[in-house]
């Protein structure tokens, strides 16, 4: 079976005023119907590794390098009637802020069954009947009522499930999210969470998930793939990552998230700020903020050790550790 | 009989800083009693109001010296309108907020309160003057206030915040990172030397890293200061540790107050037990299996009557639709208090009296 996606030495630069090194170097894959968290703080590449996927950065400005594939098909290579097809058949998407991703002057049942008739050439009947199925799956209540509703008649949590029926509704094999949750309330959270797990289950798609939550990450995901500095520092499954960090940036991520921190104690907090990403990075980019960085840290790009098969860590210290085991 | 007694104008003016504790160390910092706080709902070609928005309805809490009460709940709860009343922002419609035994209103002018009170906002560049240097931004109500040195006031403060002022002092806003920008506002705040600090969503819009990092900085600086915090936030993780006492708020009213360690161990209210089990779990093996609660919080414009959570509460009763719950301590536990008809045992709920059912 071919590879859901195969991401392959992928670099991205923002080209104008001045340079940014968004992307440096990445390489992904995932396996049919895997669940992977991006896991990382701003700036650090998810989304922008998301908007490659879909070929929506503006070409002008960008400068790309390396390969992605989705289903074999090679994605930078794509343009017109090709790139519309594959976007929202092939791959589409779930955005942070439903509010300002759903188009205001139509109602929700007219935005998804458009996608419905450009995709699948159905009569714009049939197409309201998926979309009212649609509706029914992500469990809004009285769906037949809401097909007629506009977006801001909606609320929060009630607009985000219309965005994942619109991101559905032409089964795609891969669903990117970049911080669907992030906008909503706790217990709303946790409704999406577990809705994007069922639907994922039934429908057999990939999905990657874009958060700076670890908690979120844990729920969602099987796998994860820390990034920092536009690089991917680690990979590994879910409890890889959550109960044998290696890399010293995951390890303080875990520790920032004050889950089981005794209350009062000084945190155990990473000092400093993530990089600018003006130059390409040519030693590791954690190692300013590393409490156990040497001089072999400033000196060149980390090596990349593999433990496991499908486990990387981007550390000299990964080293030892393995050494030891 | 000495000069001084007879001439009350010759004793020489010392203020220590103890004077400004006015009330003994008993007395609580804040009381806030029924506050209220109803926005109009304005609309039709007239401009009528519609509706009224209940943000704030009858809440009642204090806070003791030295200490960091955290407020939690959803948007939309009261959270913050409650804050912004608190230092004065916004005029409130009913009630006492009575700040260290003075009354706001009859003994205490609002300019003198905001010399004890300061607010630190959630979003850090909407909070600072983009016109300002940073050294100018934290002089600014130094200056207001008449306080001496301003400027070297903010210097020693940027300096105590983690931000070298040679470095910093003339940026503006715009050249500072998230991190760096908050803790600006964190020396603004301290610039007048308040005793009450109100952090609304101070880190929730900080890099987890980053967050961490500030979060030490105001453990530091609340013994260093000898601070009292209002800590509002919606993160319970970041609330449990910084804070000492826990307020739980649901659409407008105070469901539940309490000492961290004893709500931790216990939520006394269904809503709590459902906002504490919508957290997300950190264990991969042992991953949340239900939602703890269906559907959005209602709209704030029409809250249900009675009790305002009955209509996403498993426990709900016919009591619970036309009664509201009083906050009231828990048997065996006065510290903790809770308003729910499951724990009032004279309240007509079928299990009355029997805590919340698993």
């Amino acid at each position: 079976m071919t590879k859901l996606l195969d991401i392959q030495n992928l670099t991205l630069r923002f080209k104008g005023k001045r340079t940014v090194h968004a992307i440096n170097d990445v390489s992904l894959s995932m396996e049919q119907g895997e669940t992977l968290a991006l896991l990382g703080e701003s700036g650090s590449g998810k989304s922008v590794t998301l908007k490659a996927l879909l070929g929506l950065l503006p070409p002008k400005r960008t400068e790309i390098e390396g390969k992605i594939e989705v289903n074999g098909t090679d994605v930078l290579s794509l343009s017109g009637r090709k790139l519309q097809k594959y976007r929202g058949g092939e791959v589409s998407m779930v955005f942070q802020e439903p509010a300002l991703a759903l188009d205001p002057v139509y109602t929700v049942g007219r935005q998804i069954a458009e996608s419905v008739m450009r995709h699948k050439g159905v009569s714009k009947a049939e197409a309201m009947s998926t979309a009212l199925d649609m509706l029914d799956r992500v469990r809004i209540p009285s769906a037949n009522r809401r097909l007629h509703n506009y977006p801001h008649e909606l609320s929060g949590g009630m607009r985000q499930r219309v965005m994942i029926a619109l991101a559905l509704a032409c089964r795609p094999r891969l669903l990117l999210a970049d911080e669907p949750t992030t906008a909503l309330d706790a217990t709303v959270q946790i409704q999406i969470l577990l809705l994007l797990r069922e639907l994922q289950k039934e429908f057999g798609m990939g999905v990657i998930f874009v958060t700076h939550d670890i908690g979120v990450a844990v729920e969602i995901s099987e796998r994860v793939a820390v990034m920092y500095a536009g690089q991917i520092v680690e990979e590994g499954t879910t409890s890889e990552i959550i109960k044998s960090a290696q890399h010293p940036y995951t390890q303080g991520l875990l520790a920032a998230n004050l889950h089981d921190v005794e209350r009062g104690a000084r945190l155990n907090a990473i000092p400093g700020a993530p990089p600018s990403l003006e130059a390409k990075p040519e030693s590791c980019s954690f190692a300013p903020r590393c409490p156990h960085a040497t001089a072999e840290c400033r000196a060149a790009l980390p090596p990349v050790f593999t433990p496991a098969p499908r486990r990387r860590v981007a550390c000299v210290m990964a080293a030892p550790a393995l050494a030891a085991e | 009989m000495s000069a001084t007694d007879l001439f009350p104008a010759l004793k020489p003016k010392t203020a220590a800083p103890e004077s400004r504790d006015k009330g003994g160390p008993a007395q609580p910092l804040v009381i806030v009693r029924d506050l209220q706080k109803h926005f109009p709902v304005r609309g039709g070609i007239l401009g009528r109001t519609q509706a009224m928005v209940q943000a704030v309805d009858g809440v009642s809490f204090e806070v003791k010296k030295g200490e960091t009460l955290g407020i939690v709940g959803e948007s939309g709860c009261g959270k913050s309108t409650t804050a912004r009343l608190l230092i004065g922002l916004i005029e409130k419609d009913k009630g006492e907020i009575i700040f260290d035994g003075q009354g706001l209103g009859d003994a205490l002018s609002l300019k003198e309160l905001r010399k004890d009170v300061q607010m630190v906002f959630q979003d850090s560049y909407a909070s600072l003057n983009p016109r300002l240097t940073i050294e100018d931004s934290v002089a600014f109500g130094a200056k207001v206030q008449g306080l001496d040195d301003p400027n070297g006031r903010a210097r020693s403060l940027m300096a105590r915040v983690g931000l070298d002022p040679d470095r910093f002092a003339h940026r503006y806003p715009h050249e500072l990172s998230g991190g760096q920008r908050q803790r600006v506002n964190i020396a603004r705040a301290l610039a007048m030397s308040p005793r009450l600090v109100v952090l609304d969503e101070a880190v929730s819009a900080l890099d987890k890293s980053v967050e961490a990092q500030v979060l030490n900085l105001l453990s530091d600086l609340r013994r260093e200061f000898g601070l009292t915090y209002i800590f509002i936030s919606h993160d319970l993780n970041v609330v449990r540790y910084i804070s000492d006492r826990i307020l739980v708020m649901y659409l407008g009213e105070v469901v539940e107050v309490a000492p961290v360690d004893s709500i931790w161990r216990e939520q006394a209210h269904p809503y709590t037990r459902s906002l504490f089990s919508a957290m997300p779990s950190m264990d991969p093996d042992n991953r949340t299996q239900e939602p703890p609660l269906a559907g959005d919080p209602p709209n704030p414009i029409d809250p249900p009557k009675g009790c305002r959570f009955h209509t996403r509460c498993r426990f709900a009763s016919e009591v619970c639709k036309t009664r509201v719950p009083k906050l009231q301590g828990l048997p065996g536990n006065a510290e903790h208090l809770a308003a729910c008809h499951l724990h009032d045992a004279t309240s007509g709920h079928p299990k009355a009296g029997q805590g919340v059912p698993q």
